[in-house]
């Protein structure tokens, strides 16, 4: 096998200058929260470290992850995120088809035994066999639970892969679940997001191939340093949630204004994100600064979690849907003529009752 | 049964207010200690506050009004909401501390003897009476079997469901990594998402403000009915037992 190539190499072959490589390092250090004294390590692994093969595995998914990939706002990303990893196989974006490409699966698995990273856009459903969902001519859980076997890490790009996202929503008719369910050996890193932001993903990969170790994970399985704090707690609207300041209307004078929100049903106090620091689009913008409350693409079961422009959910009785204040005024109503109709009764009963006045048994002391 | 020295009856006569036989007596039982009084009342006037305030939190009152630098309003809701929820918390774990060192009324609401036969005919026989199916019924000292039930199920477990999602909600905002969120973070996860489990916390709410409901109810027609000083035993500790 040949001597693989590094990044440096591979960039100064591509026609990258020095300098432009020196400040995508230095980018990159910060958008990791790293001290400016770690960008040379930065540089330091890109130009000695081999590229960590990478393969990009596609499920149940409408590819919105990857479009969102290579729009991260760098403009070096698609030099150098892209090379910075050795993308051996992604079936979206690669030129090779047939026989042959499937082929560069199996090659990598067996040359790169525990040393690949597999990257997971959209997830497998398991309903019927598989079959909702076939690559390569046989059911994509088949070739996830392979690849993944033999793979260093999986990294669940998106909310498909972390969450099971739209295809898993209520009634989940393929049965689409989360790629964590299938893969349950290996480390699992959830990066979700409907698409998850261009600067996290790249971010993520970054540190495992400058650091060659995992990110830390929350509780939930996703890096820390990207999903740790709500959308709500960075977001600049949040001083007029904190006033009582709302919109209460799409059009009214409020919404002008920039209020918060939250009335309007927006999931940034719900949702953990890094949209409300990196924002979208080179940094232009994100949904709450463009007037649209979050929708919680991010978080489990934002699907199920509607309707997206009101602040309670509705929650599923028997197939009767309200919100919870609905559910209560009911059973609300129930409970007060009930209890009045009991009281009633009672009343009754006891004005009918002529032995009202005896005595009832002698009381006991209960159980211990 | 450990019979201790506040069970002990005091016996005194009854006046023949109704044309009853002359014997009659009301009987008093010491019940419920000052402290337990005052958790008591201390509780209902916290979880009154803490759904008034919860509630606002959920679906918040009309825009204020003004330049934003001068106004807290939702952060002021917030705030009395967290300063109940902690004096809540503390109290249920002050309660808890007593029903383990003091007798058996105060652990009552704690646990219900469903391996107990007897337990279970007792239960039944109140259902009877409350569905007008018998004339009379048991009468205990402490709580009858069905409101220690309803006490069980939907108070003790029902507000100890609350401290938990409350902490775990507010261990959001505490942070990762803070006291609240390595203590209680875990019902985040436990019920899959931020939104599920404010979801939770607010249908928790409903059960607390339904028990309130049927435990006011309750009291009321246990004290006319049941022709016990249900309501005053919760003041003045004393249940007395009109016969």
């Amino acid at each position: 096998m040949a001597r693989v190539e590094t990044f440096y190499e591979l960039l100064r072959r591509q026609g990258v200058s020095r300098r432009s490589f020196t400040k995508f390092c230095s980018l990159t250090a910060a958008s990791l929260g790293l001290a400016p004294a770690l960008a040379p390590k930065v540089a330091h692994a890109m130009e000695t470290k081999p590229r960590i093969p990478v393969l990009w595995l596609h499920g149940l998914e409408c590819t919105c992850c990857s479009e969102s990939f290579i729009r991260s706002a760098h403009p070096l990303v698609k030099d150098v995120v892209l090379s910075m990893i050795s993308l051996d196989y992604d079936d979206t974006i690669m030129a090779a088809a047939g026989h042959q490409a499937e082929k560069c699966l199996e090659d990598i698995r067996t040359e790169y035994k525990g040393k690949y990273l597999l990257c997971v856009e959209g997830n497998p459903p398991i309903g019927k066999d598989g079959e909702y969902c076939i690559v390569g001519g046989r059911p994509f859980v088949d070739q996830l639970t392979d690849m993944a076997k033999d793979a260093m890490a999986v990294v669940s790009w998106g909310s498909c892969a972390s969450w099971g996202c739209v295809q898993a929503a209520k009634p989940n008719p393929t049965h689409a679940v989360p790629v964590h369910e299938i893969v349950k050996d290996k480390p699992v890193i959830k990066v979700p997001g409907c698409p998850p932001i261009a600067e996290v993903m790249t971010g993520v990969v970054s540190y495992i191939v400058t650091f060659d170790r995992l990110p830390e994970l929350d509780r939930q399985g996703r890096p820390k340093m990207f999903y740790s704090q709500r959308i709500h707690d960075k977001c600049y609207r949040r001083p007029h949630f904190d006033a009582g300041q709302f919109v209460e209307a799409w059009d009214d004078e409020n919404a002008r204004k920039g209020y918060c929100l939250y009335k309007m049903g927006c999931r940034g106090p719900t949702t953990y994100n890094a949209c409300s620091v990196t924002r979208w689009n080179e940094g232009v913008s994100f949904p709450i600064q463009s007037g649209h409350g979050c929708i919680g693409c991010s978080e489990n079961d934002f699907w199920d979690n509607g309707p997206f422009y009101e602040r309670l959910t509705n929650i599923s009785v028997f197939g009767a849907e309200a919100n919870a204040d609905q559910w209560a005024a009911r059973v609300g109503v129930g409970v007060g003529v009930g209890v009045a109709a009991h009281a009633a009764v009672s009343a009754a009963v006891r004005m009918t009752d002529k032995e009202r006045h005896k005595s009832p048994p002698m009381p006991k002391g209960g159980h211990e | 049964m450990a019979t201790d020295s506040s069970t002990v009856p005091h016996i005194a006569p009854a006046p023949d207010a109704h044309g009853g036989e002359a014997h009659r007596h009301l009987t008093s039982y010491y019940v419920y200690e000052a402290p337990v009084r005052l958790w008591h009342w201390l509780t209902a006037i916290l979880v009154f506050g803490l759904s008034v305030t919860g509630y606002l939190i959920a679906v918040p009152p009309v825009s204020a009004e003004g330049d934003t630098n001068d106004l807290f309003r939702m952060g002021t809701i917030r705030e009395l909401h967290f300063i109940a929820a902690y004096l809540l918390a503390i109290g249920m774990a002050w309660r808890g501390y007593w029903a383990i060192v003091h007798g058996q009324h105060a652990r009552q609401i704690y646990y219900v003897p469903f391996w107990s036969l007897e337990w279970w005919k007792e239960v039944w026989g109140m259902v009877r009476w409350y569905l007008f199916l018998a004339k009379k019924h048991e009468r205990w000292v402490g709580h009858n079997p069905l409101a220690r039930a309803s006490m069980f199920g939907m108070f003790t477990l029902g507000s100890t469901f609350m401290v938990l999602t409350g902490f775990g909600l507010y261990a959001e905002q505490a942070g990762l990594g803070s006291w609240q969120d390595t203590l209680f973070g875990w019902t985040l996860s436990l019920f899959g998402s931020s939104m599920a489990l404010r979801t939770w916390h607010h249908v928790g709410m409903y059960l607390l403000l339904l028990f309130s409901a049927a435990h006011i109810y309750a009291a009321v027609r246990d004290d006319i009915m049941g022709r016990v000083s249900t309501i005053s035993s919760m003041i003045s500790g004393w249940r007395t037992f009109r016969d």
